[in-house]
């Protein structure tokens, strides 16, 4: 009936995830009942759950990224507390428990935490950048996004209905192979990711074709914002990448549902072809994230240096550089599986070639400060953060892909403090400072200023204390996801690191402080111009909050920096363009075929994991019909009508109108 | 194969493998491929460094130098390109790449764990098997096997032949050099090479599972003379290491001590690789298991 459920999967007998399940069942309890209570739910579910807009999307996207960072941050304090804790044997982690943390934290912060925050910005700010009213598939959209809620939910779950996979966030066969893995650990990972990796393969696809056919006139693609170009990078690499990651965890699945032998020790499999084929999609996943960081950066540097991007077509180049090349690398992840010098050296190099697109990059941003009047603000902080901490990052990346110094390096710790400081110097960096940079846009107020620079300093000590002792550690010969270390030389790093976690956890208390802080005092820190920073891209022409049809009519684009050239404009004729003729919009309905898709899937992961055969065929049933219905649906749009339009961008175009006159009296000051 | 289940009773065997004194790891070579490693390690290190370090100070040196509150830096709000700056942006990463780039080859060709170390005395053979969760050392030209403990004639290369009976692992020296793969049915090769007796120390360089992180051996590098004799020591003492003791020794085990085999049964090594002999088997349960919480002995401490 319920087929490998029963009550002995729930950690009874053990305290940490026990009270961890407790608190995070009671706190959701608790979210909601005070929903009901309050009387939200027709609110929530018509403003946001059922939504189809791109920004309500991007959003809750964020919202989803930042809960499962702080989950994943939770898994770094037990692995590095822990570790600290066992030298010699001790701790408060067995292997089992040990085993399954550093696996969650891999997963949930790459998968869940880092992809979710970088759809995030491209599904918010895609459309508001290329001067269109949504992305191209609507509803698809929120499809994809509730397909990734409902992976980060199964991962969740094996909290404390089960396990999660204790080989690491890739599950390499043999050891994920039911013969050493028969637990229901790797399945949760199976079919958390799975599902995951098809809500973004959705999203990819959703960001190609918008940014592919649904530019405002005018818009040309050298015109495109460049945040658009990375964005269209990284959603190429999806669209290529992800249907790898899918073939390939379905072969592992085959594998352990049905004994077939693509990967497995015996009968022909071939284990390595799992890790070619896995890094075939991680080493591009890796740029996926991280170039829509370089997006952002490349909008906030020109920002406040009050000038435009340097070299603008060169960093295009860079980006389509990358993205290309990153296709190509993927062996440098296994070095000392002896392919031979002449594949080494190919990866080698190859791997290496990246450097370039990245050098550019650097150089460009540093040129697009000089000749500057550069100021200071917290998304700048993060800027230079992330300067100072992804060149040291990519140092240490050249270094790992020189295969002899890898023979020394590989999987260490020293493998550890690299990839960390890349993707939390760029990504996790690069979020931050455009959460600081697009928070008033999307919400209609700043973010307090003094929080965010505590919590910036905070996080940039606190990464370094915690990562260069682990630099150190690796070249001591330290491996990594050692649930406990017998080298009593070792003690000294691993307690460094950890006063450096406890100085991260500050500057997250201090980000969750400035949040707080910024919506108690939202009135003095409103933003009434729409343009906080004085932009240069379209979604500074539109108000914070944008309206929900974001454009009452579409911009017309003549150069690069489209709303830079608009505002000149304004500034030199003194006056903002002639009131438009306002037409009726139309606007795609909401629709609830995403959250109901969704709930149907994660039955039909929970049950395919737990083997109950019965739930998972009504529930794949169920999901699709939903498909079906939709598909049949006759009415698609509602007009908003022109006089509604009409109201919505005269008030937009008086807050424009005192905005001009406050850069006039600013200019004649000056 | 006796399972050691206390922590504290496989602790006074951590002391003499020289875990505790490990002075200083991959930069302290012990050997010419370690040696060889490292040099290439720290010289591209500084190749990068040079680069490096002035493009840091320059960041902060323009951003400084611009701040807004500068009114004396001249404000150039339209500057956007330049051609010669644009030229030397892309040179100086390419130019590095490409000096790399030679760095790489050569590197990945000299030491090219394949290659056999240049030597006038032909090399030991070793056969390594990772087990779940020890390491099998087969002589088969001593004709003796070790777990847990690898002794090599100090100044003569050791050719080692890798295989895993179960999952991955990373046969590893750090102080000797190049790390490898151990994977099931295939045989990875590596040449190593220890310049001076003394004790070193192996590990496993790939999770593994639940018993992983004791995955760890002692070397000892022995003069040759003392070598033979502790060849010859091996096969007058101990078990025999024939299809049945190999079947026990499969069985997932944690922190097992070392020990010595007087006799090692032909081909055994050949049959691992090949899988002649099936893979190691999994965890087996004991007593009652939980549903989806499958234990391993190393999951019960």
């Amino acid at each position: 009936m319920f087929g490998k459920l029963d009550w002995s999967a729930i950690p009874l007998s053990q305290p940490i995830p026990l009270i961890t399940s407790i608190v995070v069942l009671g706190s959701m309890l608790g979210v909601l009942v005070l929903v009901t209570v309050k009387g939200w739910w027709p609110y929530l579910w018509r403003e946001w759950i059922t939504s189809v807009d791109h920004k309500r999307i991007g959003v809750m996207y964020g919202l989803l990224g930042m809960l499962m960072l702080i989950r994943g941050f939770a898994d770094a304090i037990m692995m590095r507390t822990h570790q600290a804790m066992a030298i010699g044997g001790g701790g408060y982690l067995p292997p089992e428990h040990y085993n399954q943390i550093f696996s969650a934290h891999g997963t949930i912060m790459i998968l869940f935490g880092a992809m979710p925050l970088v759809l995030a910005f491209m599904n918010y700010l895609v459309p508001l950048q290329l001067g269109v009213r949504d992305v191209a598939f609507p509803t698809f959209n929120s499809v994809g996004f509730w397909l990734t809620a409902s992976g980060a939910l199964l991962v969740n779950v094996s909290l404390f209905i089960g396990e999660f996979a204790r080989t690491g966030w890739l599950p390499y066969p043999p050891l994920s192979e039911t013969t050493y893995s028969p637990g229901v650990g790797v399945d949760y990972y199976l079919w958390a990711v799975q599902i995951s990796g098809v809500g973004t393969l959705i999203t990819g696809v959703n960001i190609v074709t918008t940014i592919l056919k649904m530019r405002c006139p005018g818009m040309s693609y050298l015109r495109m914002p460049i945040f658009c170009w990375t964005a269209l990078a990284s959603c190429l690499l999806i669209v290529a990448a992800f249907p790898i990651l899918t073939a390939t965890l379905a072969m592992l699945t085959l594998d352990r549902y049905l004994d077939w032998h693509y990967f497995t020790n015996t009968a022909g499999g071939n284990p390595m072809m799992f890790v070619n084929l896995v890094w075939a999609w991680g080493h591009p996943e890796v740029y996926i994230l991280v170039l829509p960081a370089f997006g952002i950066f490349s909008e906030i540097f020109p920002t406040f240096s009050g000038k435009p991007l340097f070299g603008y077509r060169s960093m295009v180049a860079a980006t389509l550089f990358i993205c290309i090349v990153s296709m190509l690398v993927w062996l440098h992840h296994f070095f000392t599986m002896g392919a031979g010098a002449a594949v080494n050296t190919f990866f080698g190099i190859s791997s290496s070639i990246i450097a370039v697109g990245t050098g550019v990059k650097i150089y460009n941003w540093i040129f697009t400060m000089y000749g500057g009047r550069v100021r200071f603000e917290v998304p700048m902080l993060w800027s230079m953060g992330f300067i100072f901490t992804f060149i040291i990052g990519g140092l240490t990346g050249v270094l790992l892909a020189i295969p002899p110094a890898d023979f020394l390096t590989h999987n260490s710790m020293f493998l550890v403090a690299h990839f960390h400081n890349v993707i939390v110097g760029a990504v996790v960096f690069g979020v931050f400072a455009g959460l600081e940079f697009w928070f008033p846009k999307v919400f209609g107020f700043r973010l307090h200023a003094g929080w965010g620079k505590a919590a910036f300093w905070l996080a940039f000590v606190g990464f370094w204390v915690t990562f260069t002792p682990l630099y150190v550690l690796g070249l001591q010969g330290m491996t990594r996801r050692l649930q406990h270390v017998n080298v009593p030389d070792w003690a000294p790093g691993l307690y460094i690191s950890v006063i450096g976690v406890a100085i991260i956890a500050l500057g997250v208390i201090a980000q969750i402080a400035q949040l707080v802080v910024s919506i108690r005092d939202r009135d003095k820190l409103r933003d009434v111009t729409g343009d906080p920073w004085d932009g240069r891209s379209l979604e500074w022409a539109t108000a914070s909050p944008p309206p929900f049809f974001n454009f009452a009519v579409m911009p017309n684009v003549e150069g690069e920096e489209a709303y830079w050239g608009i505002k000149r404009r304004a500034l030199e004729t003194q006056q903002l363009d002639p009131e438009p003729h306002y037409a009726p919009i139309e606007m795609p309905i909401n629709s609830a075929v995403g959250i109901y898709t969704a709930f149907f899937t994660s039955v039909f992961g929970f049950a395919m994991i737990w083997h109950i055969w019965w739930v998972a065929i009504a529930s794949l049933v169920a999901a699709f019909a939903g498909f079906v219905v939709f598909a049949w649906r006759d009415v698609h749009e509602h007009e908003v009508p022109a006089e509604e339009v009409a109201r919505i961008d005269r008030a937009r175009r008086a807050t424009r109108s005192a905005l001009l006159a406050r850069l006039q009296h600013e200019e004649a000051a000056s | 194969m006796r399972r050691a289940t206390a922590a504290l009773r496989a602790l006074p065997w951590l002391g003499p493998l020289g875990l505790s004194g490990c002075g200083g790891g991959v930069l302290d070579p012990a050997g010419p491929v370690g040696a060889g490693d490292a040099a290439i390690l720290i010289n591209a290190t500084f190749i990068m460094l040079a680069i490096v370090v002035p493009t840091i100070i320059l960041a902060f040196w323009v951003a400084w130098r611009y701040r807004a509150s500068n009114t004396k830096a001249k404000y150039l709000p339209h500057w956007s390109y330049s051609g010669r700056i644009e030229a030397v942006v892309w040179s100086i990463p390419i130019l590095t790449i490409m000096f790399l780039g030679g760095l790489i080859w050569i590197g990945s060709h000299q030491l090219d764990p394949f290659r056999p170390l240049p030597s006038k005395t032909p090399p030991l053979e070793v056969q390594v098997v990772s087990l779940d969760w020890k390491w099998l050392f087969i002589y088969p030209q001593q004709g003796v096997a070790t777990v847990n403990e690898l002794v090599v004639p100090a100044g003569r290369p050791v050719h080692f032949s890798i295989t895993s009976a179960s999952v991955f692992n990373v046969f590893f020296v750090p102080r000797l050099g190049s790390m490898i793969y151990a994977m099931p049915g295939m045989v990875s090769h590596l040449h190593l090479q220890a310049d001076r007796p003394g004790r070193l120390w192996g590990t496993s360089a790939q999770f593994s599972g639940d018993g992983f992180s004791d995955m760890q051996f002692a070397v000892r590098s022995v003069p040759e003379a003392e070598f033979a004799a502790w060849a010859a020591g091996a096969r007058s003492a101990g078990p025999v290491l024939d299809q049945a003791a190999y079947g026990q020794l499969m069985q997932q085990s944690e922190r097992v001590r070392p020990l010595s085999y007087s006799a090692v049964e032909p081909h055994l090594f050949h049959a691992i690789a090949t899988q002649a002999i099936g893979p190691a088997p999994g965890p087996t349960p004991e007593g009652p298991t939980h549903a989806g919480r499958e234990s391993t002995p190393a999951g019960k401490r």
